[in-house]
């Protein structure tokens, strides 16, 4: 770890060569220890393949018709258009609109006689880009304040009182169920997908301000910390390097879970109506446009609804997963976990 | 700085005290929120058939007319001699909240209580056999719980378990009970007191589907943190003596061990309180439970400032006094820890 080794780097090109040397390293044994807890956890791995499919998924969904547009023939990832209304079947003289899943349609259509699997399709870019977006955003701005907020508190200094200052602010917002604050901005905004991520944006930092500020507490008197400004290392260098190098670790866990909980957090406020508007495919709203017809038409429901669950389900299995293999205490547990009682009573104990 | 009695109330008044600033925040970002983002509310409070001349009436009625700054003071200045104000509708908003905050206190109790009760136990079995099959069983489990959107969960529970298990679905009595007085607008002990029995266990088949809910989606905080802290604790030298004492494993893992753990188990519960209220709001909804997320919902998507506003408040109280409990809790479990 680079942590470990402070001191003044020479700008030579040795140094560079060395740089890229041990970056190499880093990556190698990353990679192993990735492939161990991957191999040890399968359901870490099952949320990692999950993952990648679902993220591929969603870019192809958005890249294909994109590219094949601009040269002309455009191919669409999704069977039928999401808001196509498809000829409903013709009994005697009513119309049956709500099939429920047949070979041609496979998660069935709804009342309206749009097909279920390409607005489940069409919905996943979107949904996705939302979570990472507003996770994305929260982690630079809470991790950012966080930071200024739990490093430079000494007391009596100008920053120790805006670190008061941030830390005050949080407490306020965290006081917030963020639900109910979403819902009141997202209903003042005004309906539709934009006022609706501002919603949420705003009332998501805070969450991180605490996470990050607790981690940098917790790092900031480490000895070799106090070691590199013992060796003269610039404030700004002891940030960047060695604090936020070590608690790089917990906000990326903390982040991967986000981006599920985010998800489900916006396609509540679509699902209670003030989200995004009817016409654009989103699960929440596909599911709240049915869910009173959940006996009658299960299908409408539970595919979008499953949609959710399975995304949501795959981020916390990764963020799950990544947090015992990055904490080293729940890391040391989980080695343990694979040798045998007895020979767990016989060895020392580590800590 | 001890451990006295004296100690823990001024604990307590200091962090009764930061609730101050916390409720101003909290009332200042609403109320802005409310009336700079939607400039003509009286368009939607005098009705949809309003002439000029009573949404004029309803714009003088209710100050909009004066800038938004003097329109705070003068909420803040009500405010403080604790009136609420009233909703669109005429009605009090304060009396109203506390007539809906016992029964949303009523179903936040019942379904920590199933969180406790069922999660605890869970996360001592998956750190028990971390790695095994039963770990894995349990982390699907509660994953699936903060996987699951709340509303999905509630309307499965609602619309297709619920008839079948022959659980009501919605409301807090069927209309077969006869009334009885409310004393504390909390179902369960208000039948009790009234010694209404059919009633009580009324209120209680009620109770039990949104309380499953509530208790499904947020079971994960309380079986990972016990699971993680298990973990932490068990390698450790005194559960290893423990064990060589001869105790029974069951001794072990719930008393000694446990014990260590429930610490932080208490904490995040207590922290989590934000995210299970905001839960709370869509539960309450689904199953039609007169309680103050729906309340707050009502208020939000009817531009009732003065409600929103009340409903905020008594959310924020109840996410300070949960954080509060917690660390007092916190105390109780941990002699080490001393007030301050």
């Amino acid at each position: 770890m680079a942590a470990e080794q402070p001191g003044r780097e020479r700008r030579s090109p040795v140094a560079t060569v060395d740089n890229a040397r041990r970056f190499g390293k880093w990556l190698k044994g990353a990679a192993r220890n990735f492939y161990k807890v991957m191999r040890a956890n399968p359901l870490t791995l099952m949320g990692f393949i999950l993952v990648m499919v679902i993220s591929i998924t969603a870019l192809l969904v958005v890249v294909v018709p994109a590219i094949t547009g601009a040269v002309g023939h455009p191919i669409s990832m999704t069977p039928y258009g999401p808001n196509d209304l498809l000829p409903c079947p013709v009994v005697g003289n009513k119309t049956f609109c709500a099939q429920p899943p047949s070979a041609e349609h496979w998660f069935g259509t709804d009342r309206a006689g749009r097909d279920v699997f390409s607005r489940v399709l069409a919905a996943l870019p979107l949904d996705l880009a939302i979570g990472f977006l507003i996770a994305g955003f929260s982690l630079l701005l809470g991790g950012g304040l966080g930071l200024i907020a739990g490093f430079w508190d000494r007391p009596g200094t100008i920053s120790a009182a805006v670190s008061l200052t941030i830390m005050r602010v949080t407490d306020v917002f965290l006081a917030f169920p963020s639900l109910v604050l979403a819902l009141a901005i997202a209903a003042t905004l005004g309906r539709g997908t934009v006022p609706c991520i501002l919603a949420i944006m705003l009332t998501w930092w805070p969450y991180y301000i605490r996470l990050t500020r607790g981690e940098v507490l917790a790092v900031k008197h480490q000895p070799y910390v106090v070691a590199a400004r013992a060796a003269g290392v610039s404030e700004w260098r002891i940030v960047f390097r060695h604090v936020l190098r070590n608690i790089l670790e917990p906000l990326v866990v903390y982040f991967t879970m986000d981006v599920g909980t985010v998800l489900v957090v916006f396609s509540t406020i679509s699902y209670i109506g003030i989200g995004v508007p009817p016409d654009i495919p989103e699960w929440g709203n596909m599911i709240s446009a049915y869910s009173d017809q959940l006996l009658l038409y299960p299908w409408v429901v539970i595919f979008p609804g499953l949609a959710v669950f399975v995304t949501v389900l795959a981020f916390s299995l990764l963020g799950d997963g990544l947090r015992d293999i990055l904490d080293p205490r729940s890391r040391r547990a989980l080695t343990q976990a694979e040798v045998s009682p007895a020979t767990q009573v016989a060895k020392p104990a580590e800590g | 700085m001890g451990r006295s009695r004296g100690d823990l109330l001024i604990f307590i008044g200091k962090r009764l005290l930061t609730l101050i600033p916390v409720l101003f925040g909290v009332v200042t970002i609403t109320f802005i929120f409310s009336h700079l983002a939607v400039p003509h509310p009286c368009n939607v409070w005098a009705g949809p058939r309003a002439t000029q001349v009573t949404i004029q009436q309803c714009i003088v009625n209710n100050d909009l007319d004066k800038p938004v700054f003097t329109q705070f003071t003068s909420y803040l200045g009500k405010l403080v001699t604790g009136d609420f104000g009233s909703s669109p509708g005429g009605l009090l908003v304060l009396p109203e909240i506390l007539n809906k905050f016992p029964e949303t206190l009523e179903l936040v109790l019942a379904s920590l209580g199933l969180m406790v009760v069922i999660g605890i136990p869970l996360g001592v079995i998956a750190s028990s056999n971390s790695g095994r099959w039963s770990d894995h069983l349990v982390r699907t489990f509660y994953l699936s719980g903060l996987a699951t959107p709340t509303y999905l969960a509630a309307a499965i529970l609602s619309i297709a378990i619920g008839p079948v298990v022959g659980l009501p679905r919605n409301g807090l009595f069927s209309s077969a009970v006869p009334p009885f007085p409310q004393v504390f607008h909390m179902s369960v002990l208000d039948a009790l007191i009234a010694l209404n029995f059919s009633g009580v266990l009324d209120a209680i088949a009620h109770l039990i589907l949104p309380a499953a809910a509530l208790a499904f989606v947020n079971m994960g905080i309380a079986v990972r943190m016990t699971r993680g802290s298990m973990l932490e604790v068990l390698p450790m030298d005194y559960v290893k003596t423990a064990r060589m004492k001869g105790l029974s494993e069951f001794i072990v893992l719930y008393k000694h061990a446990l014990r260590n753990s429930l610490i932080s188990t208490v904490t995040v519960i207590g922290t989590a309180m934000g995210g299970i209220l905001s839960t709370l709001v869509v539960i309450e909804e689904v199953f039609l439970w007169p309680g103050l997320g729906s309340y707050a919902y009502g208020a939000i998507t009817n531009y009732d400032f003065n409600g929103t506003i009340g409903a905020v408040i008594f959310f924020a109280i109840g996410v300070v006094a949960a954080n509060l409990i917690a660390d007092i809790v916190y105390g109780l479990l941990d002699p080490r820890v001393e007030w301050r």
